[in-house]
């Protein structure tokens, strides 16, 4: 299936892009990342364990356990600093 | 008139503007405002201007949503979020909030709420610039993250 990927702020510098289209089999966000990290690089820097992050799916807040669709829009950015 | 209205810009807004337009409800007695201001320290001194950078469509949905709770908390007869984007200038408004309700102390409470919620839930995020040209993404705050505890 295919998921539009966005990237946002220190996320979005540090991966050099701030949206793709992936094609992956994850089910779930915490699958997505496993994937995501064995890109090596900034991509296992970022999401590794003990990094602060957060997902969004379809412009809702997910977990770990949240469940991905065909087509859904997955938002990978740091904790807000608006305001 | 919309009781609701949450805007998302890179223009300045009229804060003045934007308080009359909730003073005309002869049901509410206390209009309160909050205006956030680009400051010279944040992370790091000597700051002169900071961007912004947000999450089209799903920072119009959050702040909704942030309307949403604070009306279900207090008699909230209406309510204006205007958050600026892009590169904002030393001194430049960057947030606008607006509660209009019955009574002061539900307006200044609903207005802290807003702030504070809209400080950890929204999707914006600052980058400072500082004096000497160098540029660095804002840490998130863990008193932002301590505010909201005392409304749970």
């Amino acid at each position: 299936m295919k998921l539009n990927m966005v990237y946002f702020a220190r996320l979005k510098d540090s991966f050099g892009t701030g949206q793709e289209s992936l094609e992956t089999d994850a089910t779930s966000v915490a699958e997505l990342l496993v994937e995501l990290r064995l890109r090596g690089g900034n991509w296992a820097t970022e999401l590794g364990h003990g990094k602060t992050f957060r997902v969004a799916c379809n412009q809702e807040l997910a977990g770990p356990d949240s469940a991905l669709r065909d087509g859904d829009e997955v938002a990978i950015f740091p904790p807000v600093t608006g305001g | 008139m919309q009781p609701f209205t949450v805007r998302v810009q890179t223009g300045r807004f009229d804060t003045g503007a934007e308080i009359d337009r909730l003073s005309c409800n002869p049901a509410c007695g206390a209009v309160v405002s909050f205006s956030g201001l680009v400051r010279d320290y944040g992370d790091r001194q000597d700051v002169a201007a900071l961007e912004l950078e947000h999450y089209p469509g799903m920072t119009e949905k959050a702040l909704h949503a942030i309307i949403e709770q604070a009306g279900q908390r207090w008699q909230l007869q209406a309510a204006t979020i205007i958050h600026r984007v892009g590169y904002l200038a030393l001194g430049e408004p960057i947030v606008l909030v607006v509660t209009a309700c019955s009574h002061r102390k539900d307006a200044f409470a609903a207005a802290e709420f807003l702030m504070d919620f809209l400080k950890t839930a929204a999707p914006f995020w600052k980058k400072e610039i500082l004096q000497n040209g160098s540029a660095h993404w804002v840490e998130a705050k863990h008193s932002d993250q301590a505010a909201i505890g005392r409304w749970q």
